[in-house]
């Protein structure tokens, strides 16, 4: 693991809300020069800190008015191959994220639908009907905002 | 605006590769550089494209846990959700805040070093937070898939 010092952290911190700033921009900005700038940013992206980008979309502008966080437990442990789970819900258009967790589930689900009927179709259709799936929980987001974390 | 099926296609492979320079992502699309260019800027001052983060590793620096922590608040007092919200914005662990409707009311992503750090984190400033009626954890095991995609 490499040491960040301050200069690091406030270029994630800028990254982190916008991604597109060219490193000359970057560097005016924190007082260092392009070639400074560019060499730090590439050393956070070898170190594995920086590892891709995320587009962020206004998703009610293109129609994609709901989004719904599933918990699914899995019904016939050892069954089913949590392999198996994994490829089919990974597989499905509508599911942003899924993550294998620990407590009163198995799995976290991120799940955009057009509207609440949209939203029941892809659940019966294609959740319910998942290898092995069992209880679902299901809560509607209203909002969500990211936090710099310990950047800040 | 609203997006028309050129902007859905550059979209859709802007979402499957956001690192694409321009004149590729055109090219994926179908469509000219110059055109390319204009869609996405239009998409930019409609609002629709509303930017692109940088996606930050935190197990690469060092955060080896990351919980989701599910609150169910006592709603009986009106102020339960803004102080709650307020609160939980200062600690610096905290990567992510969420609210639902649901049986879940608020979702806080926190990170820690170790477990050990995590537990002191939780005492002294998670379980100090006002207004909690219920507290469900989550331990990330492992993110299967994370993707802005939608089915455009």
């Amino acid at each position: 693991m490499i040491d960040l010092d301050d200069t690091d952290r406030a270029l994630l911190r800028a990254l982190a809300g916008d991604a597109t700033q060219s490193a000359g921009a970057l560097g005016r900005r924190h007082g260092l020069s392009q070639p400074a700038a560019w060499r730090r940013i590439r050393r956070l992206e070898e170190a594995g800190i920086l590892k891709g980008r995320r587009v962020v979309l206004n998703r009610e502008a293109l129609g994609f008015g709901v989004t719904v966080f599933l918990g699914v437990k899995l019904a016939t442990r050892g069954r089913v191959s949590l392999e198996d789970f994994e490829r089919a819900v990974t597989a499905i258009p509508e599911v942003q994220v899924v993550q294998h967790v620990l407590g009163l589930f198995d799995y976290r689900l991120r799940v955009v639908a057009r509207d609440i009927a949209d939203f029941e179709r892809v659940l019966r259709r294609r959740i319910m009907t998942l290898p092995g799936v069992g209880q679902v929980e299901a809560n509607v987001l209203l909002s969500e905002e990211r936090r710099p974390g310990p950047l800040g | 605006m609203s997006a028309d099926d050129t902007d859905r296609r550059i979209l859709r492979h802007l979402l499957a590769d956001p690192m694409l320079a321009t004149a590729d992502l055109a090219g994926r699309a179908g469509v000219s550089t110059a055109t390319c260019w204009r869609r996405l800027e239009r998409l930019r001052g409609a609002g629709i494209l509303r930017g692109q983060e940088a996606v930050i590793d935190w197990r690469a620096l060092g955060y080896e846990v990351e919980v989701s922590l599910r609150f169910t608040l006592d709603k009986t007092d009106p102020r339960a959700f803004d102080e709650f919200l307020s609160a939980a914005r200062q600690v610096p662990e905290v990567i992510g805040i969420e609210t639902f409707l649901g049986r879940v009311d608020v979702r806080l992503s926190v990170i820690a070093r170790d477990m050990a750090q995590y537990q002191d984190i939780y005492r002294r400033r998670i379980l100090t937070l006002p207004h909690i009626a219920d507290i469900e954890a989550l331990m990330l095991i492992a993110t299967i898939k994370d993707a802005e995609s939608l089915p455009l």
